[in-house]
């Protein structure tokens, strides 16, 4: 009889290795770099490029999670709501006279329990798809926050509160740093741990992992929740970038947020995605705005340009895959 | 024995079609309240403000009814609205004299080529619904903005006849409403009576076998997102023509409470289930809460809130309701 050995780890080729979506993503990456660099002079400055991070950074911390959730299968959209509960939660607090740590510390704990009410609900109630259930919560959180705040703006924070998205150590901004370190936590996280390897599993066979004995409604809440605590650091960082907030504040960040994974190659029927795909698309989508923006490319036709750039970037895996059964058949 | 099983299925039905008795319990008792509390409500004069209020969402939600039954979302849709509102308010204040059915029909036309885009690529090229529509949702926002130059459009530069389609009436009722409820017979009868309707239902509650015993599934998709965008060029000319201007953000964000009308109605985001009285009384749900919530004097600013509470308490007991049915179901099978 013949013998089929398993190996416990996968074997590497190179074909393999080179055959995946991240490279494809550096090369978009070299090429924005090439391009921006060419039509503008000012592009290529390390530090402008180090200060261009800070643009884009606050939003992008909620992508680590987003990944994490997408993989599972599901997906968010209460998170843009949640930053901005949070975030008036915390200006309030401050303006009212809590000190400015407490408030930060009051911000973190209302996004924290903004996901685990998205994660209770969605584990009690397994029937209802993740897109009802957080889009009732999107427009609940953003109406509490409307409730609390009404059309006024708050601000005034102190001084040092600037320093969070404004600052630099040494030389590096300090939004880049916290990035760089929890993107490394969630990416070993993710990839590393039995935690990230049960995600895994379950964004392809939640049953499978309930009957081999994983706690999938415990991994959901705590996905949820984890998400959450990252929208309350968001809304510091968001809040801190903009010196004051407003019930509407981060509208439409969800959408981006989701763009981004999912052009990190992170795929939204669960199951699939890389960590550093996802840190890759980050920056070629802050790069390309960024770039564009030094030579006055309208904000409009921004749009349009990211637009193609997540269907086209969707587009070939997809055509190649196509391609293939086609190959196939004929043969 | 027979009779307490004929008895049983009574009670089986009655709870299938609790759902949307219920709803229609929930309007009642929150049309009551809010008539003692605003005498005004039920009036004819308010009740004919709410409906033509609430007639455009209709439109979208009979489109976005069928796109979720084949498993799918379009979040494309605020933008075709933008695009289409745009580009006939542009051609209506270029041509004063065109006549205003000609505008309804570009605009229908206009939303027909976007859905029809977005559905080649959903249906040929396999890409998720949600990740192609997110990614047209920017282009054709884009695209408003750039045919305008980032202008607005406003009433001065519209020819009446134009911002008279929201206006007018026939037969005694508002153009809007007419139109709506056309749409809903029209959708009725092709859903429901149609092979093609019912292919629609195929697809979307197992694709596989639906692919199997032979229907063109691709085309079916295809369809079904073209439709969704003709609606929303429709649904553009009408809201361009209500408030009497375009502007590069009109509908922004508007696709949520599409959603959440059908969502309301019944229509599950798993695929396959939903009816025309379901969305009816979704829509009208969401339109007695836009206009009772200030007539009852309510903060405009607790509204977004209470709003959100009662579409998630809507789900919640849809989802209630619903494990209750598969118990007794399970429960009348004989072991």
């Amino acid at each position: 009889m013949a013998q089929r050995n398993i190996l416990a780890k996968k074997q590497f080729s190179i074909k393999s290795f080179f055959f995946q979506w991240e490279w494809l993503l550096v090369i978009v990456f070299i090429l924005i770099n090439v391009m921006n660099a060419n039509i503008s002079d000012y592009y290529l400055n390390p530090t402008l490029l180090l200060d261009a991070t800070m643009t884009f950074l606050d939003k992008a911390l909620l992508v680590l999670p987003m990944v994490f959730i997408l993989v599972l299968g599901d997906i968010d959209i209460s998170v843009a709501s949640t930053i901005a509960l949070s975030s008036v939660v915390m200006a309030v607090l401050y303006n009212l006279g809590v000190p400015m740590p407490v408030a930060i510390l009051f911000c973190l704990l209302v996004g924290t329990l903004c996901g685990y009410i998205n994660g209770i609900l969605l584990t009690k109630f397994k029937e209802l798809s993740a897109v009802i259930v957080t889009l009732s919560t999107m427009i609940i959180f953003r109406g509490i926050a409307y409730i609390i705040l009404e059309d006024q703006a708050a601000g005034k924070f102190p001084k040092w509160f600037n320093f969070l998205s404004w600052g630099y150590m040494g030389k590096i901004p300090f939004i880049l740093i916290v990035f760089v370190i929890l993107a490394i936590i969630f990416g070993l996280l993710l990839h590393k741990t039995t935690f990230g390897r049960r995600i895994f599993a379950m964004g392809n066979n939640i049953e499978a992992c309930r009957f081999s004995g994983v706690q999938v409604d415990k991994i959901k809440v705590i996905v949820f929740t984890l998400t959450g605590l990252m929208a309350g650091v968001t809304a510091i960082f968001l809040t801190s970038r903009m010196g004051s907030t407003r019930p509407n504040v981060a509208m439409g960040y969800e959408l981006d947020i989701i763009a981004m994974a999912v052009l990190g190659g992170v795929s939204t029927a669960g199951g699939k995605g890389r960590m550093i795909g996802a840190i890759l698309a980050i920056f070629i989508i802050g790069f390309l705005r960024y770039g564009l923006g030094l030579i006055n490319i309208p904000a409009q036709a921004l749009l349009i340009i990211l637009g193609l750039l997540l269907i086209v970037s969707v587009m070939i895996p997809n055509l190649k895959g196509r391609f293939q059964t086609l190959r196939k058949v004929k043969s | 024995m027979t009779e307490n099983k004929v008895i049983k299925q009574i009670k089986g039905l009655d709870i299938a079609k609790f759902r949307e008795l219920g709803l229609v319990i929930f309007i009642i008792i929150l049309s009551l309240a809010v008539q003692i509390r605003n005498p005004r409500f039920l009036t004819l004069e308010n009740l004919n403000d709410m409906l033509t209020n609430t007639a455009i969402l209709g439109i979208l939600a009979v489109g976005m009814m069928l796109v979720i039954i084949t498993r799918g979302i379009d979040l494309s849709v605020g933008s075709t609205i933008a695009l289409s509102g745009m580009i006939t308010a542009l051609t209506v204040s270029t041509y004063p004299d065109m006549n205003p059915i000609l505008a309804v029909l570009l605009g229908t036309l206009i939303g027909l080529v976007c859905g029809s885009v977005v559905g080649l690529l959903i249906s040929k090229v396999g890409i998720l619904p949600i990740i192609a529509s997110l990614g047209f949702m920017n282009i054709f926002r884009g695209l408003t903005f750039m045919t305008s130059g980032g202008k607005w459009i406003s009433a001065h530069q519209m020819p009446v006849s134009f911002k008279a389609i929201a206006t007018s009436k026939v037969l005694g009722i508002n153009t809007l409403i007419v139109i709506a409820i056309v749409t809903y017979i029209v959708a009725y009868y092709f859903i429901n009576h149609t092979r093609t309707g019912r292919q629609i239902y195929a697809v979307g509650s197992n694709p596989e076998s639906a692919k199997i015993s032979g229907i063109n599934t691709d085309k079916i998709l295809w369809m079904v997102y073209a439709i969704m965008g003709a609606l929303s060029g429709l649904a553009g000319v009408l809201w361009v023509s209500k408030f009497a201007s375009a502007q590069g953000d009109t509908a922004e964000g508007y696709v949520m409470n599409v959603i959440a009308a059908c969502v309301l109605g019944g229509v599950s985001i798993s695929g396959g289930s939903g009816k025309i009285s379901g969305i009816i009384l979704g829509t009208l749900l969401l339109g007695i809460l836009n206009n009772a919530l200030p007539l009852m004097l309510v903060s405009p600013f607790w509204q977004n809130a209470i709003q959100g509470f009662i579409i998630l308490i809507a789900v919640l007991v849809n989802a209630l309701v619903k494990r209750n049915i598969t118990k007794q179901n399970l429960m009348r099978r004989k072991i």
